[in-house]
């Protein structure tokens, strides 16, 4: 099985999809603020150095290793979702038209009533 | 004749009058079942506060997010509410409710419209064991034999190993024989989760037709690119000889890689508890 993609390039990944989501303003929003948290909170892409260990004393950190798999989750997520969104605008069919559209292909327009009809309150 | 009709509009007006008391779960039905796809959006901002008991709730503009059965939409973490809040955020003109996938699960499970508890709904999932994807082989063509042997072997050994439990793969029309010790294990270890969790876990299993693939991605062993690929593995085969067809095998994998990781996504935030303990030395830095 292949492995996860590297931390950073799944957070620039989780940065790309939240700035096309949501425009310029991305950086402002409580995703990114938590992201960049998580990500910086569980920085170790390299392997710890001796006075890390003896401070810290974590080697591979379990809980490390699941915020890298939830984050590579959210990612799919995000991703898929946007290239799924973009797919149905491509393809999914658009449905029927409404009456009015209809009457106008052929230039005419439906009747109004204005009093409402007989049974309408 | 006209008044004929008028009888039979006013007749039909009452049926459709909103007075009329109904029992909770034909409007559970109703409202899940004439489900609208797409709405405007209404709001501008949205954001999350914290409510009564801890929970999170979801204000759009400045009113608050409700399920479609009427309660109060409200989550265990904070974490959630923000993905929710994001889904959210993240509609431009119109709502699509079918790609927010984490907000149809939390009202699905703020909800319970089928009524089910924890034991059911692990006895479902228990039941999605017989007939698991992983299980069920093929004799020919020749090309999908080793395929199927190379990659789902793997993963069954994986749980085989991980539960200490026997699930065998057979390629007969009945399918493997699960045995009472096996089916045991598993409904111990599903007994463990919350009811959100549950209800995210048959989600992905009811998506990726398996109980061994969506075991393996809850427990971190496979990704769910991975998962997904493996659950689509005589698709894939199939595409690799004939040819991808964009509009049906794309639109389907991204649909299904979107809903398997919210299901993920929606497992491990809804049991996971996080604390944070300080050691001494950052104590006495801070």
């Amino acid at each position: 099985m292949a492995a996860l993609l590297p931390p950073l390039r799944v957070c620039r990944g989780i940065l790309k999809e939240l700035r096309a989501m949501q425009g310029p303003t991305y950086k402002l929003s409580p995703a990114y603020n938590y992201v960049m948290d998580q990500f910086r909170k569980n920085k170790a892409s390299l392997p710890p150095t001796a006075s890390q260990l003896t401070v810290t004393g974590q080697m591979y950190c379990r809980a490390q290793q699941e915020a890298h798999h939830d984050s590579h989750t959210y990612l799919c997520l995000l991703a898929s979702n946007r290239t799924h969104l973009a797919l149905h605008k491509l393809y999914h069919g658009k449905g029927d038209r409404s009456r009015e559209e209809v009457a106008g292909l052929v230039g005419l327009r439906l009747p109004t009533q204005p009093g409402g009809k007989g049974w309408e309150k | 004749m006209f008044r004929g009709i008028a009888r039979l509009q006013s007749q039909f007006g009452n049926i459709l009058s909103p007075n009329k008391v109904r029992s909770p779960h034909f409007r559970f039905a109703l409202k899940y079942s004439t489900a609208i796809t797409e709405r405007k959006r209404f709001y501008q901002d949205v954001s999350i506060s914290q409510g009564e008991g801890g929970l999170y709730e979801i204000n759009l503009d400045r009113k608050k997010l409700k399920t479609p059965g009427g309660k109060l939409f409200t989550v265990p973490n904070e974490v959630l509410a923000i993905a929710v809040a994001t889904e959210w955020d993240a509609q431009r003109d119109t709502l699509k409710f079918y790609t927010m996938h984490l907000t149809t699960l939390c009202n699905t499970a703020l909800d319970n419209p089928t009524q089910r508890n924890k034991e059911q709904m692990i006895n479902a999932a228990l039941k999605f064991l017989e007939t698991d994807t992983v299980c069920y082989r093929v004799d020919e063509p020749h090309g999908l034999v080793e395929l199927q042997k190379n990659e789902w072997d793997p993963v069954l050994h994986w749980i085989e190993n991980r539960y200490n439990v026997t699930i065998g793969s057979s390629s007969s029309i009945l399918g493997p024989e699960i045995p009472e010790a096996t089916k045991d294990t598993f409904r111990q270890h599903l007994n463990s989760y919350n009811f959100w969790s549950l209800t995210g876990l048959e989600f992905v299993i009811t998506q990726l037709k398996s109980v061994v693939l969506s075991m393996g991605m809850i427990d971190r062993h496979l990704s769910v690119e991975q998962a997904v690929l493996l659950s689509r593995l005589e698709e894939e085969y199939q595409i690799q000889h004939w040819g991808n067809v964009e509009w049906a095998h794309d639109y389907d994998m991204y649909e299904l890689r979107a809903r398997t990781a919210a299901g993920a996504l929606f497992v491990h935030l809804s049991s996971e508890n996080s604390t944070v303990k300080r050691k001494l030395l950052q104590d006495r830095e801070g």
